[in-house]
């Protein structure tokens, strides 16, 4: 599912190139040698192809996350300079809302904080350690961004906005963190990592080939 | 959501040319891309401008893809701890110790459903890495997760230098982080660490024909190089496990032994002096002792030489006969015992006592036939003979404690050595060949 699809030019089959910068393939039907001819040869072996928005999640999956069934209602596409990731707005069956992060196929669940006194956006680094709800956390990482593309129902409408920094935190015991400064109050999500099987998730999106 | 909605993205469609013969329309054959100054259609035969755009793009191509081929094709598929996984990115690393640019190179391991997987390969070592969702906890050099202690191994500043193909961010050629690996066999925790961003990651160490065998790749892996930061250690890991056995097995040993040696009869049946005078004996000087019994079940036999050598020796002409069978043991004896002073002190040669034993005696009625020689000119020398029926014997223990114990050292000794080679390559050598057995 990385890698591009197109038709041959001679005879119209469908080629497929063996990756995504490649730029040669023979058509398997007339044999044809195909050249791509919208690669970017100037970056070719010096910066890396990002996978096409390739999450598995779609608006109206369903899942489990500790004994409750939720089901996806809308979707953030967050974008930085060097790549993306989706925040999937889920409903859980007790009403409660909550975020399904997928970052690289790597799931968080997040709950929003009522929590005040966050630290602002100018006053964070990475290593910093905060504690809420009497878990200790680390930032790991600090991410401007913007928002690349909404889908469905969304608690906010603030997508319009310009770069915004999001701060991820860890902690020891694999809980997850969110400082978002998308508005003038920092906002804190609380979560923690989950794994994609454990999650039970059901209306996935199909890739051809998997 | 209301208009002016920021739509998703849809990967766009690539744009494709074919490559045909302008003369006959026939498809190209390429061969030796990028060295070729033209191509020839094979149809018609006619020379293809080398200007042509896209034979171009592929030369280009071909000239920045082959500097460093990886090694498992990009758009490979295979199955790794379970998981399908395509091969969709490449890059190639370095980092620089003491003037030396070490580099290694990594594979994006995609599958649509399960977090990403690297794969790193340095001088023919693997490592299977994963990005850990719980944070380590970093002690004094070294750190503890998920329980475990990990020792730092290496920090170092870590360079891309070529990249490939599709990863889930934007790597750039250029792009540096400051790398540190902590081990514990065969695992490996690295952080990366940049301005904004401290990632954690776990690597499980692999082999090549692994590899090979998961992705099935044509041919074989390169021969590994040398000993990497988490190599299992190809040694038993557990010396300390093996000088556990080592130790229980000799005590089994020792009660093995006392066993023996309480079951043992170790019965006297014959015990007789002798003398020799001086000038004794002339001429034939064999004789017979007075017949003795070894009763019950076949037994081994220990014969026993006294004498009184004084800087002089005495050796007998043994034989043990059945005097129901006739049957004999031929064998023979010498004591001798020397002993002097010089330079280096006192020394002693040899001994007063002999001890012979002879295995598998049926029971029976036997009696020895003794022939002693002496030095002509020999002082007096008095001698006693005494035979003992079903005495224990503990060579065969002592070979056994050597088979155990000689096992023990060499594994010990290779594993050191193996630790001592991972090491050395770590900002923590040894100081040393021969100081510590860390």
């Amino acid at each position: 599912m990385t890698q591009p699809v197109s038709n041959c030019p001679n005879c119209g089959a469908k080629i497929v190139f063996k990756w995504s910068g490649s730029v040669q393939t023979v058509c398997p039907y007339c044999k044809s040698i195909l050249v791509r001819t919208d690669v970017d040869l100037k970056k070719v072996g010096q910066v890396a192809d990002l996978p096409p928005d390739s999450s598995p999640i779609q608006l109206n999956t369903e899942g489990i996350y500790r004994n409750k069934a939720f089901v996806v209602i809308g979707r953030i596409l967050y974008e930085y300079d060097q790549g993306g990731w989706n925040e999937w707005h889920i409903t859980m069956n007790d009403g409660a809302s909550a975020w399904l992060s997928d970052a690289q196929n790597e799931y968080a669940i997040s709950f929003a904080s009522n929590t005040t006194a966050l630290p602002a956006a100018t006053h964070i680094q990475v290593g910093q350690q905060f504690s809420w709800n009497n878990q200790r956390y680390t930032l790991t990482v600090i991410t401007p961004a913007h928002y690349r593309g909404v889908e469905g129902e969304l608690p906010f409408q603030y997508w319009d906005k310009t770069d915004v920094t999001f701060a991820d935190l860890r902690s020891e015991t694999g809980k997850f963190a969110t400082l978002d400064y998308s508005d003038d109050q920092p906002a804190l999500y609380l979560g923690e990592f989950v794994e994609f099987d454990d999650l039970k998730l059901r209306n996935l999106r199909a890739f051809e080939g998997w | 959501m209301s208009a002016g909605t920021p739509p998703l993205p849809i990967p766009p469609k690539p744009q494709v040319k074919a490559l045909n013969c302008p003369q006959c329309g026939a498809a190209i054959v390429l061969r030796s891309m990028g060295h070729a100054e033209t191509v020839v259609c094979e149809s018609c035969h006619s020379i293809l401008d080398a200007k042509d755009p896209n034979l171009q793009i592929l030369q280009k191509f071909q000239v920045v893809t082959g500097e460093v081929p990886p090694l498992i094709p990009l758009g490979t598929r295979g199955k790794l701890r379970g998981t399908d996984y395509e091969v969709i990115g490449f890059q190639r690393r370095s980092i620089t110790v003491e003037g030396i640019r070490y580099d290694w190179h990594e594979y994006v391991l995609f599958n649509p459903y399960k977090p990403t997987h690297y794969l790193t390969e340095y001088n023919g070592h693997w490592n299977d890495i994963s990005v850990c969702k719980e944070l380590p906890v970093v002690q004094f050099a070294s750190v503890n997760y998920l329980g475990e202690v990990y020792k730092h191994f290496q920090t170092s500043d870590a360079n891309t230098n070529y990249v490939l193909g599709e990863f889930p961010w934007q790597v750039r050629v250029g792009e540096h982080a400051t790398v540190t690996d902590y081990v514990k066999p065969p695992r490996v925790l690295s952080s990366e660490k940049s301005v904004n961003e401290v990632t954690w990651s776990l690597g499980e160490y692999m082999y090549g024909a692994d590899i090979w065998k998961s992705f099935n790749l044509p041919g074989h892996p390169p021969e590994a190089v040398g000993v990497y930061e988490n190599q299992p250690s190809p040694v038993n890991e557990n010396v300390k496990g093996i000088w556990s056995a080592f130790l229980a097995f000799a005590l089994l040993l020792l009660v093995l032994m006392a066993g023996f040696d309480f079951a043992a009869h170790k019965r006297i049946v014959f015990d007789s002096s002798y003398r020799l005078n001086s000038g004794e004996p002339r001429g034939e000087a064999s004789f017979v002792t007075d017949p003795f019994t070894l009763e019950d079940r076949t037994s081994n036999v220990e014969v026993k030489t006294s004498a009184s050598v004084n800087n002089s020796w005495i050796y007998l002409n043994y034989a043990l006969i059945n005097q129901d069978t006739g049957q004999a043991w031929d064998f023979g004896r010498e004591v001798s015992y020397y002993h002097g002073y010089d330079s280096d002190g006192s020394w002693t040669e040899g001994s007063r006592t002999d001890n012979v034993v002879i295995p598998s005696v049926p029971s029976g009625h036997y009696y020895l036939r003794i022939e002693p020689e002496v030095d002509p000119k020999h002082p007096p020398i008095a001698y006693s003979v005494q035979v003992k029926c079903d005495v224990p014997v503990f060579g065969f223990f002592g070979i056994a404690f050597l088979a155990l114990l000689l096992p023990a050292i060499a594994i010990t000794w290779r594993s050191i050595n193996f630790e001592r080679m991972r090491w050395a390559e770590s900002d923590h050598p040894p100081i040393r060949i021969g100081n510590s057995e860390d």
